[in-house]
């Protein structure tokens, strides 16, 4: 798809579109949201990327394979979710600290959690979609 | 205590990390069997005056399940024969082993048996000892296997495990069972609940099992055919897995349980036949072999049938006598193993028809390999005569039938002292073929350990009341009398005496008489397609026919085809569910009305799935997809899920991407299907979604109950501070769900890239 419009305005909508899908992860906890429809807002801008720019392009503008955003995520989310046991609390309990933070709110274990999933969702789909893309 | 069991497995961890393989830096593992066996040393003591030490550690109280540890005199016995004939064979191995850059590995396998064993024998919990038990069996397969560039090894190791793995699965039934009944899993408690579970009515069936497990672990017959097999493993594994531990589990298991579950004629009339029959049958086969090591597979089989024989007669004498031929076997067997591997390091060959004179080249070995087998035919003043004695002794006070098993044993122990000549002179005597002339030495570290071992077997043969203690505990564990005198070496001229001397002339005039040969393995091959062997291995390649065929007929590769059978087998399960569900009239008030929305995404939804059905451009059928899609994300919209809609766009929109990415790349527009396929696919689809809509009209009809969504509700921000319920569910209520969610996308990722990315050769695809 070698349109020059489309080339232009995936540039300008390439951070726009990673910012909502920030924005989108931020305001889960409190409306319509959350870390799994942020990542596929954030790999659908990648891919708009690659339509543009072909998936060379990409790739080399992404510089680390998406595979890696996979096992970061992961961790992250493991990481969130262990943390309480140290403490002798149960898993997955809701650590908070006591001040909001401006802009973001509320800071706790489960804003962690939504950022791996974020990242595992991100790196899934770009993975499939580029291992797809190549095959074909 | 619960260190040392659990050091084993520690340590192979720590083996395979540092590579400890050159020059004497390979002899430092033997370092934990060493420390281990002076460490369960200075607990003899107390164990040989017939105290019991336990050793409680909580695991998972709710399930019953606690690591207890319990060093009793059975224990004991087998802890020292575990950790000292180990010593010596990871000494042995590290001699013995060619392949340097492999030892650490072979090493780490070694050491996890060696825990895997002692736990075993150490737990007093019936949970626990299945799992050691298990983990006996996939040790012994890595050990077993571990020349895994030969064919013959991998099988015979394939074989080891579904025969050993299959009796456990049998044991694992058994234990439930007798824990359930019993209402416990400790061993102690078991053994004071032993009159319940002999009276329950299930108590045949936990026979059967635990039958099945130690038979199949002690290779009794008919689940013998994997120990001759497992001789393709090195020879220091043999010589371990063989004379002193992984055969000797099952015996473990028969000896503890037998205060628990034995005393009933069946139990003993079971073991004693099973028992019996492997021990003629074994002791007579062993004489039509000329392999070495398969001289002394059977002779090990038949040992095992002995002592399953003698745990069967069950009265203190037979045990008195079990526990001291375990040990006894266990010292001439292990030599007889580790100078057949000095043989055949030195002149890489194992056939009896061709070795001759190796005295010359190797003295040390050939003196050890005489004294075992003195000891194995029960010559005076070796161990074995001690214990021919006491199993002549047990036999003779059978009662009615005395004189039948005393028979069946005489003519067994003539066979298998005749199979101790044959492995501990004939390799040894005559002259030297000029081919092994130029043979270079064997080093001390490996005839060291079979000479230690003859030095016991004569040092017990000498004075037999060094064994007393530990024996004697080993009989009161079992449940026979403990007050036992200590063991002599000299009881007058008696008709045991006279047993003896027969057994020992039987054995000799035999071997004099007969000489291996060739011809006589091919006559017993004659007989192998009837042999349980060949039969398993049948059962084996059916089973593997049928899973190929039904394999075959199931995933022939049409997605269609997976689609089909899916949904009728879906469909047949809820019709069959359904029938007596179904309301005679639906009460539409109840529902919301219709709006005009509602109305408007209906009509768009079905066109666009008229077109998708009737469409002949693939552009067109995606584009009629995702409107579907994004049909259903209005409705989301409309009633009140923003978040589902959110997901569902998102998703929609990547399908219809993905499609387009592929679209390019494919044939043009083929017709594949003709009419009646089509009829076929339309009826099936009609009929699922129908049924599907019934079930959404039903689950309307039941009466709502919201206690859950309430709660979720109210607590949403009391407890995870979060307004998004929704969201809040997913990250924290739910949470452990979502983290093992992303896992399971992670593993579709991985499993779309290496399908893809992965080429395989045509010559790697089957």
């Amino acid at each position: 798809m070698n349109s020059i419009i489309l080339r232009t305005a995936s540039n300008y909508l390439l951070p726009m579109l990673i910012l909502f899908s920030v924005f989108v992860l931020l305001r889960g906890h409190y409306e319509p949201g959350g870390g799994f429809v942020g990542g596929l807002v954030a790999a659908i801008a990648f891919v708009l990327h690659s339509f543009a720019h072909g998936l060379k392009e990409t790739r080399r503008f992404l510089r680390i394979h998406p595979g890696v955003f996979i096992p970061i995520g992961l961790l992250l989310s493991l990481i969130s979710a262990v943390l309480p046991m140290i403490g002798g609390q149960s898993l997955m309990t809701g650590l908070w600290f006591n001040e909001p933070v401006p802009v973001i709110g509320l800071i706790g274990s489960a804003l962690f959690f939504e950022i791996g999933v974020y990242f595992v969702v991100f790196g899934v789909t770009l993975t499939m979609l580029f291992t797809i893309t190549e095959s074909v | 205590m619960l260190i040392a069991v659990l050091s084993g497995i520690l340590f192979a961890l720590l083996f395979l990390f540092f590579r400890l393989q050159n020059g004497w830096l390979r002899f430092i593992p033997a370092f934990l069997p060493l420390s281990l066996l002076i460490y369960f040393s200075t607990w003899l003591p107390e164990v040989a005056a017939g105290k019991e030490i336990l050793f409680k550690y909580t695991w998972i109280p709710a399930m019953g399940v606690n690591l207890d540890f319990k060093l009793d005199g059975l224990a004991m016995l087998f802890s020292l024969m575990i950790t000292g004939i180990g010593t010596l064979v990871y000494i042995y191995a590290a001699a013995y082993l060619s392949d340097r850059s492999q030892i650490h590995k072979f090493f780490s396998c070694l050491s996890l048996f060696m825990a895997a064993m002692l736990g075993l024998v150490l737990s007093d919990n019936l949970l626990v000892l299945f799992i050691f038990w298990e983990l006996t069996s996939i040790s012994s397969f890595f050990l077993i296997g571990w020349n895994t560039k030969e064919e013959a090894s991998r099988k015979s190791a394939v074989l080891a495990l579904a025969i050993t793995g299959g009796g456990g699965f049998l044991l694992l039934a058994g234990v439930l069972l007798m824990g359930n009944v019993g209402g416990s899993y400790s061993i102690q408690a078991l053994t004071a609940a032993s009159a319940t579970l002999k009276q329950h009515g299930s108590y045949v069936l936990m026979l059967c099992f635990v039958f099945a497990g130690a038979f199949t672990k002690s290779a009794m017959f008919p689940f013998h055919f994997w120990l001759p097999g497992a001789m393709k493993a090195p020879t220091p594994v043999s010589a371990y897995l063989h004379s002193a531990t992984m055969v000797k589990a099952g015996i473990y298991l028969l000896f503890r349980l037998s205060p628990v579950l034995g005393g009933e004629p069946l139990w003993n009339y079971t073991l004693m036949i099973v028992g019996g029959f492997t021990l003629l049958y074994a002791a007579f086969q062993s004489l039509f072999r000329t392999d070495l090591k398969g001289v002394l597979a059977y002779s090990t089989i038949a040992a095992l049938g002995l002592i399953v024989l003698l745990i069967g007669i069950g009265t203190t004498e037979s045990f008195l006598a079990a526990a001291v031929f375990i040990l006894v076997h266990a010292l001439y067997k292990a030599a007889l193993f580790l100078c057949t591997g000095i043989i055949d390091h030195a002149v890489h060959s194992r056939d009896l028809t061709k070795l001759s004179g190796l005295r010359k080249i190797m003295m040390p070995v050939a003196i050890a390999a005489g004294i075992a087998a003195l000891s194995s035919a029960g010559i005076p003043f070796t161990f074995g005569f001690i214990g021919k004695d006491l199993i002549y002794e047990a036999t003779m006070q059978t009662g009615m039938l005395a004189i039948q098993l005393t028979g069946l044993v005489l003519i067994a122990n003539v066979l298998l002292s005749y199979a101790g000549y044959v492995a501990g002179f004939r390799p040894f005597t005559g002259a030297l073929p000029e081919a092994y002339a130029d043979t270079t030495k064997p080093e001390f570290l490996l005839w060291g350990p079979p000479v230690l071992l003859a030095v016991l077997s004569l040092l017990f043969g000498f004075f037999p009341a060094l064994s007393s203690p530990l024996v004697n505990a080993v009989v009161a564990n079992a449940g026979g009398n403990p007050a036992l005198p200590d063991l002599k070496l000299w009881h007058g001229f008696n008709l045991i005496l006279l047993l003896s001397g027969v057994t020992v002339l039987g054995g000799v005039v035999l071997y004099l008489l007969r000489k291996p040969a060739d011809s006589q393995v091919q006559f017993m091959d004659r007989f192998e397609s009837f042999s349980t062997r060949s039969f398993f291995l049948r059962l084996a390649e059916g089973i593997k026919q049928i899973s190929h065929y039904f394999t075959h007929k199931l995933q022939n590769g049409y997605l269609r085809n997976y689609m089909i059978t899916i949904i009728s087998f879906l469909l047949i399960l809820l019709c069959w569910k359904l029938v007596k569900l179904i309301p005679h009239s639906i009460d539409f008030s109840a529902m919301t009305p219709v709006s005009m929305y509602d109305v408007v995404i209906l009509v768009m939804m079905v066109s666009a799935i008229f077109v998708l059905i009737f469409t002949s451009s693939r552009l067109t059928s995606i584009i009629s997809l995702s409107i579907v899609g994004y049909s259903i994300c209005l409705l989301f919209v409309f009633y009140g899920a923003p978040d589902l809609a959110m997901t569902q766009f998102t998703i929609d929109t990547l399908t219809a991407v993905l499609f387009m990415l592929i679209l390019l790349k494919l044939p043009p527009f083929l017709t594949l299907t003709n009419k009646a396929i089509k009829i076929r696919d339309a009826i099936i689809s009609t009929i699922f979604g129908g049924v599907i809509s019934m079930i959404a009209f039903l689950v309307l009809q039941e009466p709502t109950h919201k206690t859950i969504s309430r709660f979720y509700a109210d607590n949403a921000y009391s407890l995870a501070k979060g307004k998004n319920v929704v969201n809040v569910i997913l990250v924290d209520f739910r949470g452990s769900d979502t983290l093992i969610e992303i896992t399971v996308l992670t593993i579709a990722a991985l499993g779309v890239y290496s399908m893809l990315k992965l080429k395989i050769s045509s010559s790697e695809k089957e």
